[in-house]
């Protein structure tokens, strides 16, 4: 294997992962939100990718596609409450959003 | 050392600084619109990281996917929206701030903890890759043979996001007709 060890990029993983997480913790806005929930999957997938390739197995490929299925998905579902709170004209602001009850 | 591994070396670099610039400025912008833009760039030098693990697959399914499917549905909604302006750290440090900074190290120490307790010398000597690693062929061999079960799963996700979205997208306009309060108290 050329460049970097596993290892390496497990500690890329580790800290995309915290970024993410700090992101999805300081942040007000929904939208922000989401986008830093894409960078803790997206951190995890690095993580996958590395142990199929320390391991040499594909399963771990297919482990990141489903992954990015489940991210997809999520952002559909999380787009559409956005909208739909929008819509409802509550205020988008995960620390002031109590309530499911529109 | 070579050449060629010089090359790998900067190609790494250069995509792991990008990737860790590109994050924080997905987590600090100010304007949404922009934070979705950093986010492009920050799956695109994740991508460099895929190839450089073999995947080359996975690397194209995250530009395709990613890049071009979720990030343009953010930028509409973005669009949407208006691209409100959202301070993060508007008001300056409070607790629950602080906490956030502390919690999300807390993660990441844990995470090299744990992974450098148990990893003993594991994490050296990469397998021989078999030749077909990582390539389309692999992957649908392993999705309708051994990983049959997620594959299943997997349509079953997409059809209820698919569901979900086509709800939330049709029962939420009532507000806009002025029965904003009605929807409040069924």
């Amino acid at each position: 294997m050329m460049g970097p060890g596993i290892a390496s990029y497990l500690v890329v993983s580790v800290i995309l992962f915290g970024i993410g997480a700090f992101g999805v913790l300081i942040r007000r806005s929904p939208l922000i939100v989401l986008l830093a929930l894409e960078i803790m999957l997206n951190a995890g997938n690095l993580a996958l990718l590395a142990f199929a390739r320390q391991l040499g197995d594909g399963s771990g490929h297919v482990f990141a596609l489903t992954v990015m299925v489940v991210a997809a998905s999520e952002a559909v579902i999380g787009l559409g409450l956005i909208v739909a709170m929008s819509r409802l004209r509550v205020e988008l602001d995960v620390d002031k959003l109590t309530t499911l009850r529109g | 050392m070579d050449a060629g591994e010089i090359l790998v070396w900067l190609v790494w670099l250069g995509a792991v600084t990008a990737l860790f610039a590109s994050g924080l400025a997905v987590v600090l912008f100010q304007n949404p619109f922009y934070s979705a833009l950093a986010l492009i760039v920050n799956l695109a030098s994740l991508a460099v990281l895929f190839l450089l693990l073999s995947a080359e697959f996975v690397a194209a399914a995250q530009v395709l996917v990613y890049a071009g499917a979720v990030v343009v549905m953010f930028l509409f909604v973005t669009a949407y929206l208006g691209g409100r302006a959202d301070a993060p750290w508007a008001g300056g440090p409070t607790l629950q701030r602080l906490f956030a900074v502390g919690a999300a190290a807390a993660i990441a120490i844990e995470v090299v903890v744990a992974i450098s307790l148990t990893a003993e010398d594991r994490l050296t000597d990469p397998a021989e890759l078999a030749e077909a690693f990582g390539s389309p062929v692999e992957i649908g061999r392993l999705f309708v043979s051994d990983q049959l079960l997620a594959f299943e799963a997997t349509s079953i996700i997409l059809l209820v996001a698919a569901v979900g979205g086509v709800i939330l997208g049709t029962t939420a306009p009532r507000a806009e007709r002025g029965e904003g309060e009605e929807v409040g108290q069924r």
